[in-house]
């Protein structure tokens, strides 16, 4: 066991893949040499080369596409987009080709890989580093995607993503790289040496896709969360002194509906979690597979939390960000009788 | 999916992965890039055909000598006052930018990018335009609104996000806009402004107007697609536009190789696109006037599209957020060798006799005042870090020209959060 950060277990992740798994690729800008803005990739290039961890032209587009082509060879790619922010100028090569490649070859071709990219705000990032655009991509068919909230998930989720047969979307929480984030802004952060959940395996393991998990066992409601927002949700359950069930959904699509159903069904009341807007939001598609599938058990209806449907402003970023007020009032809500 | 094993009898293939020649650790030494005599580079008719700029894309249009004298035929023969005025707004963008990088380190806000190095290149740019024509910059441009007059407290107020920005702090840092000063909004998206710029050219075109454009884009995100939707377009519709490359030789940590110079110039794109083409010293402050004027009357006269390089050095880090000692040398910006571009045009004015050492202390303690003074009347309306969260409200605002039902209830929600 090494106590790691976020930073630190994604790096890890990539160093026990790489070292086991020739045929994996890492590339990006600023990618190579200097190990990613974010440092996730440092230290790759100098191990295992030039040819393995290298930088790329500013081109997401170009990223995604050459991805696609080394796939088609039989390479695994596992690329980096600096920003999720920056991912728009890959999304025809993701949605049209990524996306459909297997169903439209009734599987001649496949594209094993693994897309990854900060997402999120919290971090005075403006609307060009702040977005959270994971429902642009739980939308399209043939696409998995990946959120982890922890460096104990976030390196065996890594693993299973560039271990699995299709590709996947992987989006870090870069609020909480260094640290988990109560949403309380005017509060230091705590680093996550401090926490459990930094305690990372040495060596290889996965946390499996499609698996939820469950934060907190309680009774009085279920709340769905992921990334960043499972931390805020949790600090704000503990100050408004709730019996809550806290699960952190971890992969989006293919959801771990059974996990939520049984929940769900204990609980009778259900709020959802997440930082994007909430027009079209991933917490629409929970919202609704909840009403359908638990209806005669809820007790309340389902309640949101979601960031604002405006661009992500760089002022006001704590009125934009759902932090724990806005929880607090929408737990008012599920939990009235 | 099996690989086929290498035939015995054939080379293994290779990647190249371009490196750039220095690292940090390394004695970066530049004394053997080639740097073509300043006053060497003919300059052909501005309604010429393309091809007879093409033997430019691979040279340098420089004006100053390494005497500081103007020579050859780009000298543009500027008026002292132009020159001094040109020198007086580098001198205030050099200032500028180190209050504001300052501002941000003391917490005042959460991020800033300086121009250092590049100051020439987009204040002779706009010297060398009318106030009427448009520019479509990045964010290293701030020397275009300096020298359009535009209020340094206004350039703060934004850098603020405070009130008196008139974006009402939703874009970040530096992230300017000014419609009446013909300067589009800047988008945190690499290269998306370079065809837009195109776009008012053709509308320009369309109207019969006589106004221009020009779009702007750094070395690095010339790797974007929008880069060759700008070029592609600019061509077919021979808009009236100049496309100006900023090859300060940095794209954060990757070098301009990675964006293909190892292999051609920038300004050397020009040719495939049959488009007129130009390389520029980009710290030369004559050099970029004479080729943007150049530009911009061949493209007044219906003559078409210039792509320019302008060839510079990136002298500080990216941004605030950026520490570039983690990928170059300490000393790169020492060894680059085509120098300060304020020390070239002040050595230049003061050999014409029209400027000296006491005018210059005289401008930089002017001007430094006046920063100042304007970032003390920009933080009485505010920074960054002790913004609250009064007047909330207009986040909500301008979504769209009527707010949707939706929109206002989440206002409405807004308001009542945390009471
Ligand atoms: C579409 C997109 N991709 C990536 C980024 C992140 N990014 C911001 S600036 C930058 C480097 C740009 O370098 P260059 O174009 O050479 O301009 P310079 O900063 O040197 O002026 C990168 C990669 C971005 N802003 N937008
Ligand atoms: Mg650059």
């Amino acid at each position: 066991m090494a106590v790691m950060n976020m930073i630190q277990a994604l790096n890890d992740a990539h160093k026990v893949a790489m070292r086991a798994d020739e045929d994996i690729v890492v590339f990006g800008e600023d990618a190579g040499y200097f190990g990613g803005v974010f440092r996730v990739t440092e230290g790759l290039q100098k191990e295992f080369g030039k040819e393995r961890a290298f930088d790329t032209p500013i081109s997401e587009n170009g990223i995604v596409a050459t991805a696609v082509g080394m796939a088609a060879y039989g390479l695994k790619p596992v690329i980096e987009i600096q920003f999720a922010d920056y991912i728009y100028p890959g999304y025809d090569q993701i949605v049209s080709e990524v996306a459909k490649m297997r169903y439209r070859t009734a599987g001649e071709w496949t594209m094993p890989m693994v897309i990854r990219s900060p997402y999120g705000g919290g971090i005075y990032g403006g609307q060009t580093h702040s977005q959270s655009p994971e429902s642009l991509f739980t939308h399209i068919a043939g696409l998995k995607t990946v959120i982890p909230s922890t460096p104990y998930d976030a390196k065996g989720l890594l693993l299973a993503a560039i271990e699995d047969p299709d590709p996947v979307l992987f989006f870090e929480p870069k609020r909480i790289y260094n640290g988990p984030f109560s949403g309380h802004h005017d509060q230091p952060v705590v680093p996550w040496s401090k926490r459990a959940e930094a305690e990372v395996p040495e060596g290889h393991y996965t946390v499996p896709i499609g698996k939820a998990n469950v934060v907190r066992e309680g009774e009085a409601l279920t709340v769905l969360a992921y990334g960043t927002m499972v931390h805020v949700a949790r600090a704000a359950m503990e100050e408004a002194d709730v019996d809550a069930e806290i699960i952190d959904l971890r992969t989006l699509v293919p959801l771990d509906i059974e996990t939520i159903e049984k929940s769900v069904r204990k609980t009778g009341r259900c709020l959802i979690v997440h930082e994007a807007p909430r027009t079209s939001g991933f917490g629409a598609e929970l919202s609704a597979l909840v009403t359908e599938r638990c209806f005669y058990h809820l007790e309340a209806p389902v309640e949101r939390v979601t960031g604002w449907d405006t661009p992500y402003p760089h002022s006001y970023e704590w009125t934009y960000f759902p932090g724990p007020a806005r929880i607090k009032t929408a737990l008012k809500k599920v939990m009235a009788d | 999916m099996a690989r086929s094993e290498r035939r015995p009898n054939r080379p293994a293939l290779a990647l190249h992965v371009p490196e750039p020649p220095y690292r940090p650790g390394d004695t970066p030494d530049y004394s053997n890039l080639e740097i073509p005599e300043a006053g060497s580079a003919p300059r052909p008719d501005v309604a010429c055909d393309d091809s007879e700029t093409h033997p430019l894309v691979n040279h340098l249009v420089r004006v100053l000598d390494d005497d500081h004298k103007a020579v050859g035929p780009w000298d543009p023969k500027l008026d002292p006052e132009v020159l001094r005025k040109i020198y007086r707004d580098m001198v205030t963008v050099r200032i500028f930018d180190d209050r504001m990088y300052r501002a941000q380190r003391q917490g005042k806000t959460s991020f800033y990018m300086k121009c250092t190095g590049e100051e020439a290149i987009a204040t002779a740019a706009a010297a060398a335009m009318d106030a009427e024509d448009i520019h479509f910059p990045t964010y290293r441009q701030q020397g275009l609104l300096v020298a359009r007059g535009y209020p340094l407290v206004k350039m703060m107020c934004q850098i603020y996000s405070n009130s008196g920005d008139h974006m009402k702090g939703r874009q970040l840092p530096i992230m300017y806009s000014d419609k009446e000063k013909g300067f589009f909004s800047i988008s945190g998206n690499l290269g998306t402004q370079f065809p837009q710029a195109v776009g008012w050219a053709m509308a320009s075109a369309i109207k019969g107007d006589s106004r221009i454009a020009m779009g702007w884009i750094g070395d690095g995100a010339t790797a974007e697609g929008d880069f060759h939707a700008a070029m592609t377009f600019a061509s077919v519709y021979q808009a009236p536009v100049i496309l100006a490359t900023v090859n300060n030789q940095w794209a954060i940590s990757s070098f301009s190789g990675i964006a293909g110079a190892e292999q051609a110039t920038f300004a050397s794109r020009a040719i495939g696109y049959g488009m007129a083409g130009l390389r520029v010293d980009g710290n030369d402050a004559l050099a970029v006037y004479a080729a943007v004027r150049w530009a911009s009357e061949r493209a007044r006269s219906n003559n078409g599209p210039t792509m320019i390089e302008f060839f510079t050095y990136r002298a500080e880090g990216h941004s605030t957020s950026d520490d570039p000692t983690g990928y170059r040398p300490k000393e790169e910006s020492e060894a680059w060798p085509l120098g300060d571009p304020i020390e070239r045009l002040k050595a230049h004015m003061i050999g014409l006799g029209e400027w000296d050492e006491e005018r210059d202390s005289a401008l930089h303690e002017e001007l430094s005042a006046e920063v100042r003074k304007s970032q003390k009347e920009a933080e009485k309306l505010g920074v960054l870090s002790d913004q609250g969260d009064e007047n909330k409200e207009s986040m909500f605002e301008d979504v769209y020209a009527e707010m949707p039902w939706h929109i206002a209830e989440q206002r409405d929600a807004a308001l009542k959060e945390g009471e």
